[in-house]
Order: C-alpha cells, then structure tokens, then sequence
C-alpha cells in the first residue's frame, strides 16, 4: 500500500490494540507467528486503526479476521482477492490485507490469483503455505510434495504442485515474496516491504502445519538442522521476469526474499483516472442534473 | 403515393405493427429504433420485438414495430405490414401478416410470392434503387434507410423529426455517411407506391409530458443510477451485456465505478466487496451467470450486506436459448443458494418500470440491509417503448457514506433491530471492530455454533422479509374487481396481459388482472384477491413442471392454499400472444 503518509492517528497504535480472541490455531501452529509479525509491522508503520481491513476466505489461515481487532470480513472459500478488490477499488483510503493458505489461494480462488496480480490491484496478500488441506483435516494440497501422503491420496500424491512463485511472475504480480514463518525477522521484513509497495503484493509464507504436516519445512530452518538461503538482492535483477523465473526454478526447499519487484500503474490509479477525466468533461453539472441531461438525450 | 400529390382523405390508424424481415446486418433494428425514438417524439407509443441470432455476425433476423396513437401493451400478434428483404425472410414470415396485410419486398431479392388471404403484395427494388439513389460503391448498405423513407411515406410519420433523429444518429459519424443515408430515405420517402392508399396515423394522445424512448436495459442502468448505486462489476453474458457496457461507461462521471472481471464469482465477490466499505453496489448476469453467483448470495444473505443483482432471464437451462425470452429463474431468484437464504425478489413490468423496480432494489437493500434481486427478461431487456420522462426531483436517492464514530451500544447484529453495518474507515467509540462473517455468529458477529443462537438469528433473516411483506399494498387490478377470473401475472407478460383482460371485458366477461412487482415477499394479503373472482390463472413463460404449475403459480398455491390457481405456460423463447391468454381464459371460464 502506497499512502501511509497521511493521515497519522491521533493515538500511538500498540499490539495491544490489534489483539482480538485468542486464535482457535492448533499449538505451535506457523500461523501464530505470521500474527505476530502482522501485529508488529502494522505497530511499526502505525496505519490509522479504524482503515486497516483483513480479508480472508475459507481454511485455517483463513480465521485470521477473528484474531485482529480491526475491521474484517471473512468471506466464502476462495473469493477473498475479489472480494479484497472490491474494498481496495471502491475505498482508497484503506489498507487491505488478505489472509488465506494454499488450498483458498492457489487451488479454489487460484484463477482470482492471475487476475488480482495482472490488474495489479493494491493489497497486500500473505498466503500461509503449509502444503495440506488443514481444516478438512488432511487432504492433498495444491501444493503437496508428490509422493506425501494425505487421505485423499492414501498411497501418495501423485499430482504435480503448483509453483506459486513462477504462476505470480507470469501473471504480472508486481512484488512477490518468499518467507518462512519459523523466521521472524524475515518475516517482518518482507511484510513491511509487501505492505509498503503499491500495488499487488504476494508474500509466500511458509507456515507449518504441525497437525498434518509436521516437520514439513525443517529442511529450511537452521534449528532444525535446515538451511535458511535468501535471495542475493545485492546480485539479483528484482525487475527481471527471467531472473525471477529462474530463482522459481527450485522451491524446495528453493530461496527466501524477494523475487520480483516492479513499479506499475495499480488497477486503482488507472480506473480513478477514468473517473477524473470523465468528471472534468461533465464539468460543474450535479450528479442529479447530470442524470437529467441523459433523459434529455432521448426524448 | 408520391409526397408531391395531394393526399387522398385516408381514413386515419390508431395502430401499426410492422415487421422487419432480413438479415442481422442489415440495420433493420436502427430502422426499428429510428421509428421508436420518433415515437417517442411525436407523443405515440411503441413497443418492439427482435430476434437476434446468437451468432456474431449473419443469420435470419426480424425487429418489429408496434406503433399506436393509445396506449401500446405488446410488441403486437399479428403484423398489418411485412417488410422481407430476402426469400427466405418472406417465406418464414408472411404466415405472421395478418389476412389482408401489405408486404413489401425486395424485389431484387424476392423472386417467388404466393397470393394467399388476400395479402396485397408490393415489390420495390430496395437493393438497387438505394444503390442508384447513394451511387458508386454503396452496395446493399443504406437499403434499411430506403425502406424507412418508404415507411414513412406510407404511414405519413413525421418526415422532418424523423430526419431529425437521423441527422442526430448519422451526423456523429461523418457528412458522407449521413449524406448517403438522406440520399437513401428521400428516394424511399418519393418512391411512388401506386396500389395502395397511405395510412396515416392518428396523432399521438400524450401530449404533455416529456417522453423518452428507450430499451429497458437503459432503464433499468439508469434506475440503478438513481437509486445511488456508485460501484458495479460483472461478466459478459447475453442479455445482461449492455447494462454492464452502459454502466461501465456511465459510472465514472458519478464518481462511480464499474469493474469487469474474470468470471461471476469474482464479479458478485467484488460487489459484495464494495457493498461491505459502505457503497451500494450492484452485480448482475443471466441465468447461468446467476447460479454461478449463488454461493455468494448465500454469503450476503447471512452476512447481511445491502447488494443489488440484476438478473436478465434468456432460455434454459444452460446454455438454452440464449437469445430469447423466458421467465424461469423466479425460484432460482429466491431459492437458489444453499441453507435458508432469505433475499428479496422484485420484477418490472415494462421498459419504463424497469427505471422504477431498480429504484425501489436499491432502496430496500439499503434499508433492509439485504440483497435484492431484479428479474428482467431478454423481451423487455432488448425491447424499445416511449414513456415519460422520469421526476428526479422525486426519484433520486443520493448515495451516502456513512463512515461517522460507532457508538459504545453497536452491535453489527441486533437481534431486536435491522442490521447496519459500520463499514471500514468507520471508527469504534470503544476500540472494539467488527469482523462480518458467513459463519452463523452472535450480535457481535462472533462465530457461534449455539442452537438458540442459529434460530434466533435465522429468524432475524427471515423477519426482515415478513416486516417488508407486511407493509406491501396487493397489486392494482386492472378491469373487474371481481366476478369470473383473475389473470395474475409477473414481469414483462404485463402488457399482453392486460390487453387479454380489456379484449376478454369487451366480449362480455367479467375478468380483472394483476402484475407481481414483488415476487419475495409477495404482499402479505395477496389471498385475499383471490377470492373475489370464480377462476384464478397464472400465464407465465416457464414450464409447468412435473406437479402441473408454473413457478409463480407453484408459490401462490403453496402461500395460498387456493385450489382455484391454475396455470397457462409458454416455452417457445417468445412472449405471449394476446390471444393466447384470451382462449385460455374462455377455457377455463366456460369450462
């Protein structure tokens, strides 16, 4: 989101604040610790409390509304980046994030994905990948390891996953990021970077699901003997589709960072456009007369 | 019948109807709306009629004109004139000319005519004297401005307003392009026309009024204006397009907005969206678009957003006929969704109804804080009728947003009061913000699985729709207020309808009939109409199922428990004849 300029609230804005119910997450849930970082970037940045809006369709993750004490909607399985766009496009002035895991971003919601990024509609969007179907208690995922097991695929998956980073490169997402919930800092890092970009911004989280996918992305947490590797900005072209493309190549456990990051005319700045230049061609004339000058054209 | 020689004293006509035979692209439909706009004019009424293939481009085509100096219910049963620009448009249409009507045909094109019921036949080489008319490369383009010419000759229309109307039309072009099309409605408006007497009609009986012409797709985009919708999305899908297209372009000089998106789900998600920051929004599709769209009505219905859908009825189901007229979305319209899903249902009667109906949709989603849906058809979505002009001095509603303070005692879910939602950027008095969610929750709109909790909050649903029945009047009824039967029905099937119950008193009967504007919830004492007439009949456009019904009539007998309620159904993709409504009442009166 691009305005944070304006409008600074009254009241210095704490954690305390943004905490609502105490989430209903499994223990030691990745979710817990993206919360966390939410609750510490948005205290950072200090958004006016009553224009921050969380979105979030169906699925664990997808209760993150309920968790924050800010206005949200928590909508039908899948729908959340449309629903998000119409709040993004007809309001301005707010700052809209969507909440969601891989089964409502990238399997049921996945065509809304493309759309989203190729208008380049301004939100920030964290996705919490944990590879499984969690609230329907273990099913395969857009995004399951072929060959893990789940109880719909009892003997193995055997479809190919998704790559979300390669599918929001070539859908035209202006910022796309890669982070992991075990790593805070990081964590936190690419939000405010997300959070701050205007325009469509995607940050991949990695949050374990410990119910039905223990241990799922060890192989890149240092703690549990893993290897964290982050993107080489100071050598990487962030503007770059075929660098992008390339460090999309291999996501397992693959790289964490930034991918891509371009500066491009949001959905929202084009269509308040239209509306300015259709405003100055009807000049001083109120809404109603306006209206009436219509029926005159047809008598 | 040269424009030069005095005019014979002919014997005046209250009403035309005219069809226009020929292919798609040949502009018989700017001929159709040329003759509605005039109409409008000149303080007549018109009602139309088209068929459009569903092809792009090509293929068999008619738009048919009913002209009257009165009042003007149905695009017309039978044509009085017939105009076939091509063989085939004069052997599948001549058998809709009434006995003794006049065809006029391209006699370039039409090589075998068949004198039968004493149709007066009249060719004129509408392709090459156009063609002499505009010289040069002109083609077959321009034949559609010729036969107007020759039409208004006939019927001695308005000659200097209709030319007006296309200097209007043409003049946005080029000089060329208008040059030609004067070129070619002077020597159409000249050509002698020997065998038959003009037929002038009768000077319109409106004066008075400011009177607009138009279809009700425009009507209905215009209302929705009206009403303070300010944000739209949608998807494309025949009939529903051109209110999208209006809109898209409308919107932004009322500081609006209008999104298309990838699919319907989106577009209802991205209104539902809009609808939640405090805007009126409006979607809308056709029918599949409508079943695409109902899981997030579900979703409104339970979350209690205001939402406006517009739902433009074509054949089905599925694909159907996608081109044509029908009225079977009614219980898709109230129904369709999962769980008990209450939302309101309302449907305009005519093209001018079409601006009313949408103001009164976004007025009750607002005060109801509900979804409402507006069930048009591709007959009334398409078709041209003059009217006047709305008072927007009366009709406007002024959209809001309402971002002041919440107060210490909101509750986005009263269990007592309707639901007004605080929108974002609204701020808490007591730093405590809603979440509005499709799970069942309590008053604050926390989830909640509590049984008490999930009756009293589906009544809360449901009420808001018994307070509103409560408060509708019955229809007006049109003829007797009692004796033999009472036509009922709903939609665009008003205006032969009506002129079925006129005819119908004028044989002797003692027949009364009402149009359904709201169809969910139907006015609360609507049973009571019933029971001042000996038979009830429903004509609708929809089968009538496996139980022997209609929709409509299916939810009447169901709230009324009356016997009485019968059935009269069309499914041919195209409105009903007027004389198809009478013989079904003589049945069932003389039964």
């Amino acid at each position: 989101m691009s305005d944070l300029t304006s409008a600074a609230p009254a009241e210095k804005l704490t954690k305390k604040e943004l905490k609502a119910d105490h989430p209903t997450w499994c223990p030691a849930c990745g979710d817990f610790a993206v919360l966390a970082s939410f609750f510490n970037v948005v205290q950072k940045l200090q958004i006016p409390h009553e224009k921050i809006v969380c979105v979030a369709g169906i699925g664990c993750s997808s209760r993150f509304p309920y968790f924050v004490n800010a206005h949200g909607i928590h909508f039908i399985h899948g729908r959340a980046l449309p629903l998000a766009t119409g709040i993004s496009l007809s309001r301005p002035d707010l700052h809209v994030f969507v909440f969601g895991g891989d089964g409502d971003g990238f399997s049921i919601g996945g065509n809304h994905l493309n759309h989203a990024a190729r208008k380049n509609v301004n939100l920030s969007y964290v996705v919490m990948d944990n590879f499984v179907y969690g609230l329907t208690k273990n099913q395969t995922s857009p995004t399951t390891p072929i060959g893990q097991r789940s109880k719909t695929d009892p003997r193995g998956a055997i479809d190919q996953p998704i790559n979300p980073m390669a599918q929001l490169v070539a859908s035209g997402a202006t910022f796309i990021a890669r982070t992991h919930a075990a790593q805070v800092k990081h964590m936190n890092e690419m939000f405010e970077r997300a959070i701050l970009h205007p325009g469509f911004a995607v940050v991949e989280t990695l949050s374990e699901c410990t119910m039905f996918n223990p241990g799922s992305f060890d192989d890149s947490n240092p703690r549990k003997g893993g290897v964290f590797e982050l993107v080489d900005e100071e050598n990487q072209d962030l503007e770059s589709v075929a660098a992008a493309m390339e460090l999309s190549r291999d996501l397992s456990p693959g790289k964490f960072g930034v991918y891509y990051e371009t500066r491009r005319p949001t959905k929202n700045e084009l269509e308040r456009e239209w509306l300015a230049e259709a405003q100055r061609k009807t000049g001083d004339l109120s809404q109603r007369d306006l209206l009436r000058q219509r029926f005159a054209s047809m008598r | 019948m040269p424009a030069t020689a005095t005019p014979p004293p002919d014997a005046e006509i209250r009403n035309a109807v005219i069809r226009l035979a020929g292919n798609s692209q040949d502009g018989i439909q700017s001929v159709g709306a040329f003759l509605g706009q005039l109409a409008g004019s000149t303080a007549q009424e018109v009602m139309t009629y088209m068929t459009i293939p569903s092809t792009i481009s090509g293929g068999p085509s008619i738009f048919q004109v009913h002209l009257g100096s009165g009042e003007v219910l149905h695009p017309g049963d039978r044509a009085d004139t017939l105009v076939a620009f091509y063989q085939h448009s004069y052997d599948d249409h001549l058998h809709t000319l009434k006995d003794g009507g006049i065809c006029f045909y391209d006699s370039d094109q039409v090589e075998e005519i068949r004198e039968e019921r004493g149709i007066l036949h009249i060719g004129v080489p509408f392709t090459s004297a156009t063609i002499e008319a505009i010289g040069g490369n002109a083609k077959s383009r321009g034949k559609n401005i010729f036969v107007l010419g020759l039409l208004c000759a006939v019927y001695r229309l308005d000659r200097d307003k209709l030319t007006e109307i296309i200097s209007r039309k043409f003049g946005r072009k080029s000089e060329d392009v208008l040059r030609n099309a004067m070129l070619a409605f002077d020597a159409g408006y000249a050509w002698p026309v020997n065998d038959i007497e003009s037929m002038p009609m009768s000077p319109g009986e409106n004066e008075g009024d400011r009177r607009v012409s138009t279809d009700g797709n425009t009507m209905l985009a215009l209302g929705l204006i009206a009403g303070g919708c300010r944000f739209g999305a949608g998807y494309p899908i025949t009939p529903w397009t051109t209110i999208m297209e209006f809109l898209r372009s409308e919107l932004p000089k009322y500081d609006g907005m209008f999104i298309q998106c990838e699919d319907e789900l989106a577009a209802v998600a991205l209104a539902i969206g809009a609808s939640y920051s405090g805007h009126l929004a409006i979607t809308g599709s056709s029918g599949p678009g409508l079943a695409l769209k109902a899981e997030a009505l579900g979703y409104a219905s339970m979350a209690e957003l205001p939402l406006v859908v517009v739902n433009i009825q074509r054949g089905g189901p599925s694909t159907g006929l996608p081109t044509s007229v029908e009225q079977s979305d009614l219980m898709q319209a109230i129904y369709g969704s999962h769980g008990d899903a209450p939302r309101v249902v309302l449907a305009p009667r005519n093209v001018e109804d079409c601006f009313y109906t949408a103001l009164e949709a976004c007025r009750l989603a607002k005060q109801y804080s509900t979804p409402v849906i507006i069930l048009s058809d591709q007959a009334l979505a398409t078709r041209l009728e003059a009217f006047p002009e709305p008072d927007l001095e009366v009709h406007w509603q002024e959209p809001e947003l309402d971002l002041s303070e919440r107060g210490d005692d909101f509750k986005p879910y009263p269990l007592d009061q309707l639901t007004r939602h605080s929108p974002p950027g609204a701020r808490s008095s007591t730093g405590k913000y809603p979440v509005v969610t499709g799970l069942e929750h309590d008053e604050w709109g926390h989830p909640s699985g509590n049984p008490a909790n999930h009756r009293e909050m589906t009544a809360k649903r449901r009420r808001k729709l018994t307070e509103l029945a409560a408060t509708l009047p019955n229809p007006e009824v049109h003829g007797a207020p009692d004796g033999d039967l009472l036509l009922v029905g709903w939609g665009s099937t008003y205006g032969p309808i009506k002129e079925a119950t006129d005819r119908l008193n004028a044989d002797g009967h003692c027949v009364g009939s009402i149009n359904i504007r709201h169809l969910h919830p139907l006015p609360h004492n609507l049973g009571s109409l019933f029971e001042n007439y000996d038979h009830v009949l429903v004509p609708e456009m929809n089968d009538s199922g496996v139980y022997g019904y209609g929709q409509l009539a299916t939810l009447l007998r169901a709230k009324t428990c009356n016997q009485k309620i019968q059935s009269l159904n069309k499914v041919e993709g195209i409105s009903f004849r007027v004389v198809e409504i009478t013989e079904a009442a003589r049945d069932l009166i003389n039964h």
